[in-house]
């Protein structure tokens, strides 16, 4: 009966300290500012948003999983490696909640400035529509993919943080797990894996890859599969955060 | 109040903190000394639940820190050592976010927070984030965040440490005057603060307990520097004749 209540309360504690200190400092506005000028230059000039001529949102979705892949884990690689090398861990270990409230506490408020930053380019769908006639419910669906996808690379970039004292070495970290999660979905790596282990092989690979299940929402297809997985993700990864974060209390 | 039970902590195969028992009554400050490395910090952080013992107990207030954690550490107010706080925060956020990890109701917030803030003489840096302020304020903040929830029990790793004299009378004299309702337990290198602050004091040297009682007792003919020094330099010099 009591799990729950502490739980909530721990995650509310620690929502409202990381909201403090993402958005008391700079941390924020420039994390936004910088991927969002990223995603626009990539949108326009690697992926040539006007020169395809079609009023669809494929050339700016398409760079979400890399451009996640780095900024992700620089907006995560804070939480935890933060407070060790501070010494606020001791408190926190001394307050009476549960880990796992903190986890997702803490979590939740990097997401939730993930989300704002992918709020700002809701303008790009806007101007879609002025242009053309899009097909809204795929872009709803893959905002929405979206940001479930930044969740599951925040879960990994925060699950890092936890294993170090380094806001570096934990970026470093999960820059490379998210590579691995990402890569595994792309063509070039997948041919090359079919060519010496064989398709099957290649399909297990690109069972686990974030651009697999990411593309099936730009198709415009409600996949509950791809919803699952990254909801998995993000659940295993803030158990593994869980764990890393109770390494100081345990024996 | 505070009753610990046999509290042993190893690491490496080297005991930093060996069955250490004792207990602490209300009304009563107990002063825990011994030189660095003596495993002080260790016990305070078992106490406060921050890591867990190997073996043994400890019990706030009734609650086993063991055995029903949260309980306890709700009537724990737990200083670390150095006082490690949200430096981007202001001192009223950082007792906001303490006070709503301890799910403490609003009205009752606003009142707990102004009280710990008038305690601790801390409301003319209110403004400011606590990265900005000097040792003496920080540890104050610090202190604050302990009696935020107005414990029965305090812990307080070397509460007086980097102050300069006026800030440490000023802390002894919180201390005093929170002393008759709560069981206190401070550790501190300062030995000619032990008299004026505690009661009881106890000298652990390499995880054991060496002596226990009133200063003036533990000093007998000798200075309480004096008699420090004897109690744990024995088993150096133990050590030193074995080799």
């Amino acid at each position: 009966m009591r799990a729950v209540p502490d739980c909530f309360r721990g995650l509310k504690a620690a929502y409202r300290r990381e909201m403090t200190a993402y958005f008391g400092a700079p941390v924020a506005y420039v994390f936004m500012t910088v991927f969002l000028v990223a995603l626009g230059l990539f949108t326009w000039e690697g992926a040539r948003f006007f020169d395809t001529g079609a009023a669809s949102l494929g050339p700016f979705f398409v760079w979400h999983p890399w451009l996640y892949m780095i900024f992700m884990p620089a907006l995560a690689m804070r939480l935890w490696a933060d407070e060790r090398s501070a010494g606020t861990d001791e408190l926190l270990l001394s307050l009476p909640v549960g880990l796992p409230g903190l986890v997702a506490g803490k979590w939740l408020a990097a997401w939730t400035v993930a989300g704002a930053a992918l709020a700002f380019t809701l303008p790009m769908w806007a101007s879609v529509n002025y242009l053309g006639n899009p097909d809204n419910a795929a872009i709803a669906l893959t905002y929405f993919m979206s940001l479930l996808m930044a969740g599951a690379y925040l879960a990994i970039g925060a699950a890092a943080s936890a294993l170090t004292s380094r806001q570096v070495t934990a970026f470093v970290i999960a820059v490379v797990v998210a590579f691995v999660f990402t890569a595994a979905g792309w063509p070039l790596v997948l041919s090359g894996i079919s060519g010496i282990a064989g398709s099957a092989v290649a399909e297990t690979v690109a069972r686990f890859s974030f651009l697999t299940h990411f593309e099936a929402a730009q198709r415009g297809v409600l996949e509950w599969r791809a919803i699952f997985f990254f909801a998995s993700v993000i659940v295993f990864f803030a158990g593994l955060n869980t764990l890393w974060a109770a390494r100081r209390r345990a024996p | 109040m505070l009753e610990i039970d046999s509290l042993t902590k190893t690491y490496a195969r080297r005991a930093a903190v060996d069955r250490v028992s004792f207990s602490v009554a209300r009304g009563e400050v107990l002063g825990f000394l011994g030189p660095n490395g003596a495993g002080k910090s260790t016990t305070m952080r078992m106490i406060a639940g921050v890591i867990l013992p190997d073996a043994g107990d400890a019990r706030i207030d009734g609650h086993s820190i063991t055995a029903a954690r949260a309980a306890a550490q709700a009537r724990l107010g737990y200083l670390p050592e150095g006082a490690p706080l949200y430096e981007d925060m202001t001192p009223p956020e950082f007792l906001a976010f303490l006070a709503s990890a301890r799910d403490m109701p609003g009205p009752g917030r606003r009142r707990a927070i102004d009280r710990a803030i008038a305690d601790t003489r801390i409301s003319g840096v209110t403004a400011k984030p606590i990265g900005a302020l000097s040792k003496g304020y920080r540890r104050r903040v610090g202190l604050a965040g302990a009696l935020l929830h107005d414990p029965p029990v305090l812990v307080l790793d070397e509460p007086t440490d980097g102050l300069d004299p006026n800030q440490k009378r000023a802390v002894r004299a919180l201390i005093a005057r929170l002393a008759p309702e709560r069981a206190i337990l401070i550790s501190t290198h300062t030995l000619e603060e032990v008299p004026a602050m505690c009661h009881r004091a106890l000298v652990v040297d390499h995880g054991r307990i060496v002596a226990d009682g009133a200063p003036e007792d533990l000093a007998g003919e000798d200075t309480l520097e004096e008699a420090f020094r004897k109690l744990t330099r024995q088993e150096d010099d133990a050590q030193a004749e074995a080799v």
